[in-house]
């Protein structure tokens, strides 16, 4: 490995492991799942250890976009809106089933998974997640973040 | 009152405009006329003995598939009304068909039923005649047909992005 | 140009203001971030002044309606749950009550206080959730935090009693899922001790502070008439004065044996909204000590000839089919199914074998449990009202929470409608904001406590 090149992954790997400690969250909060997407940021379970403490209410400021309880067909575009205001890099957590695969809901008003219109980098099922799930979901976000190439 | 004496003052003041009273489980039910609706509801609101100042609920029901009705109107509009004063409850109806389901509207005597009569319309397409502003309350405007309706499959999406799947 | 003040401009009324000419379109929502829950509000501004809102309900509609029909009376709970979301015991227990009413039968005295300890549990929690989210919008992020860690507290008693947080199923027509475990007393006494703490220090925090006040009182008010005209029942009417509980009023349940006081205000306002809340809590918890201190039938006792009986063994002998006598005795199968189990099952369910579900010892342990299981659960059987329609309304934690049940005596409801507690005061919301600033809004908005599972179903 030439010196150069040696330099740069060490670089990525510098950089994947700032951005997976700093997360600034989005929470497209719809349903009930953001019942317990407060629990989780509150001080019982307290996301902020992982770094992601703090939410940005606006979609330019925030990198990972939690979509949390159910995107109904009439919600749908406003989350596609949402999401493509996001700036690079992004990336997108599935909070729950309904926002996984429908889920719970199969009829005329739910979308059936919101990967029909955006992509998704972490699905975590449950209805709603415990807290602890929703952690784990966090960590596998962070490996991927850290381990995927670094653009900058 | 208590509900017999409520319905049997309905009955003699309103005469053949009350279709058919009834009680079930402790409920008092009466059925109306769609002309003699307004006149009903506004009594029911202004006499003193009844006093219904609220109106707590109003919504529809489908009976298409109801057995032994399918043949009868199509649509019954249900109103619930509640008394502070007196502490009592009352349901009134009224029965409509489906190529004519249009009811007089109530938001004058009740605002609140400004709402709940656009989501009447929004989920079973019977109209409101004086409604102000008859649009869709929960469904978006795109989105035809009525998905209460007992012949609305509960299935059967209207994305506005995305696959129809 | 003539120099504008401040005060001049927040009105739009000087020059440069744009006065006269037009008046500003700002839409909020449905993706804001200072409100929770998704509606959309589209304002007329005339420079800070809100002159004309109108709100746009239905992003949340997931067909709660609908759904109910599709499937068996018992199918619908855990739709219930979902509605409101914050409090779903209540809508449980509302659901069931309808039914019970269309079938005609009552259920055990020990299960009506399980309803009502579970029901003002969830009354707390829901209050908590409220003033939490709307001090948080007002930038009072450490009330929030408090409100959350105290609500934790309850969910752990929910979680012991339901074996889930937040999406519980926990009612079942004619009963409920499973008894109180054994020490709920006093994990509830301990949990209502830190309660009883977050909330002195949230009166501290918020109740007489000045900013916090400043942009409570005398906003988002609406009058008495105005209120009831809107059929607004719940926190916000008895903060305008009125004091209709349907607790008090149409007692069901055991709340007639239950000694608690209404809480009201006479303003109308958002303060006022905000200490009926805070009040409600309080009497909540009173009711939900009355309660276990009154409740019916003590702990279980698990034994069999005075031995206790491992699970296990039992589980074994019927895989066998070594099942003669196993009917009669009464063992439990704890811990697997604690709390459902059978003395427990007889004494917080009706007896009624065409509508409640056997214990599981009886569906597994004797070919008559395992037929009537089947008859409750198949297609077509299952549990059949006679025709009929029937309303119940409960108090939720936002107002009367109604069910319109129509029964057309098969096995699935043939319409179930839910007269939502947070809909008439969503409807009154522009009312509410219409002649007041921009900023006024957000804790208007918080003060309802609109949920959106409940208000779009
Ligand atoms: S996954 Fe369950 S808890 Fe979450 S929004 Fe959907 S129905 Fe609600």
């Amino acid at each position: 490995m030439g010196l150069g090149a040696f330099f740069t992954s060490k670089l990525d790997e510098a950089i994947g492991w700032a951005r997976k400690y700093s997360i600034f969250q989005y929470p497209f909060v719809t349903a009930c799942c953001g019942m317990e997407y407060m629990a989780t940021a509150c001080s019982h379970y307290d996301i902020d250890r992982f770094g992601a403490g703090l939410p940005r209410f606006s979609p330019r400021q925030a990198d990972v976009l939690f979509v949390v309880g159910t995107i109904s067909h009439k919600m749908a575009p406003v989350l596609k809106r949402v999401y493509d205001q996001m700036t690079e890099p992004k990336w997108v957590v599935a909070f729950g089933v309904c926002t996984c695969t429908g889920g719970f809901y199969n009829n005329y008003a739910t979308v059936q998974g919101i990967d029909t219109i955006i992509p998704v980098d972490v699905y975590i099922p449950g209805c709603p997640p415990r807290p602890e799930s929703v952690i784990d979901g966090l960590m596998k976000l962070q490996d991927r973040i850290a381990a995927q190439a670094q653009r900058y | 009152m208590d509900g017999a004496a409520m319905l049997a003052e309905l009955r003699a003041r309103f005469g053949s405009d009350v279709v058919e009273t009834h009680e079930h489980r402790g409920d008092h039910t009466a059925v109306v006329t769609r002309e003699a609706l307004r006149r009903v509801l506004a009594w029911c609101r202004d006499e003193p003995s009844l006093a219904f100042e609220m109106l707590t609920d109003l919504t529809a029901v489908d009976y298409v598939k109801y057995p032994g009705r399918q043949d009868g109107p199509r649509f019954e509009v249900v109103y619930h009304l509640y008394s502070l004063t007196h502490n009592h409850r009352l349901r009134l109806k009224v029965r409509v068909d489906e190529d004519d389901a249009l009811v007089p509207t109530a938001v004058d005597l009740w605002p609140i039923a400004d709402w709940f009569e656009r989501e009447v319309w929004d989920m079973f397409g019977v109209r409101f005649a004086g409604h102000p502003d008859l649009r869709r309350l929960l469904m978006y405007e795109e989105f035809v047909g009525h998905p209460l309706r007992k012949d609305y499959p509960i299935d059967r999406r209207q994305p506005l992005i995305g696959p129809a799947s | 140009m003539a120099q504008t003040t401040q005060r001049e401009f927040m009105l739009g009324e000087g020059s440069g203001t744009g006065s006269g000419s037009q008046n500003l379109r700002v839409g909020v929502g449905p993706a804001h971030p200072a409100m929770h829950g998704i509606i959309r509000i589209t304002t007329e501004l005339d420079g800070e002044v809100i002159v004309k809102a109108d709100v746009e309900i239905g992003y949340l509609h997931r067909a709660f309606e609908k759904d109910c029909e599709e499937g068996g009376y018992n199918n619908a709970i855990p739709f219930t749950d979902r509605l409101n979301y914050v409090s779903p015991l209540i809508n449980n227990f509302g659901y069931c009550a309808a039914v019970e009413k269309l079938l005609g039968i009552g259920v055990t005295e020990r299960c009506k206080y399980i309803r009502v300890i579970m029901s003002e549990i969830s009354r707390i929690c829901d209050h908590l959730t409220c003033i939490g989210a709307s001090a948080m919008e007002l930038g009072a992020f450490t009330v929030f935090l408090y409100m959350i860690k105290a609500r934790e507290f309850l969910w752990e008693l929910v979680e012991d009693v339901t074996g889930a947080r937040l999406t519980i199923s926990y009612g079942r027509v004619g009963g409920v899922k499973a008894d109180l475990p054994d020490g709920f007393a006093e994990r509830t006494a301990k949990a209502f001790k830190e309660t009883r703490e977050v909330l002195d220090e949230v009166h501290r925090l918020l109740t007489g502070n000045r900013i916090f006040m400043d942009r409570m009182i005398g906003v988002g008010a609406l009058s008495r008439e105005e209120t009831i005209a809107y059929a607004i029942t719940g926190p916000l009417l008895r903060a305008a004065g009125v004091p209709y509980d349907v607790r008090r009023a149409q007692p069901y349940d055991v709340y007639d044996r239950l000694e608690f006081e209404i809480p009201t205000q006479k303003d109308g306002d958002n303060y006022s909204r905000y200490l009926v809340r805070m009040a409600e809590m309080e009497q909540s918890m009173r009711i939900v000590e009355q309660a276990l201190a009154m409740v019916p039938g003590g702990p279980i006792n698990v034994d069999f000839e005075g031995r206790p009986v491992d699970p296990a063994w039992y589980v074994d002998r019927g895989k066998q089919g070594k099942t003669e006598g196993l009917l009669l005795v009464p063992i439990t199968l704890s811990p697997n199914l604690l709390g459902s189990e059978r003395p427990a099952h007889e004494r917080i369910n009706a007896h009624d074998k065409r509508v409640v579900l056997p214990p599981k010892e009886t569906t597994y342990g004797s070919i008559e449990g395992l037929m009537n299981h089947f008859m409750l659960i198949m297609e077509g059987n299952g549990i059949r009202p006679p025709r009929g329609e029937a309303y119940v309304a409960v108090e939720g934690a936002n107002g009367e929470l109604g069910f319109y049940v129509v029964s057309d005596g098969t096995d699935r409801p043939y319409r179930v409608r839910c007269r939502p507690p947070c809909l008439p005061p969503m409807a009154a919301l522009h009312r509410m904001i219409e002649g007041e600033m921009v900023a006024d809004l957000i804790p208007t908005f918080g003060s309802v406590n609109m949920i959106g599972g409940e208000l779009d179903r």
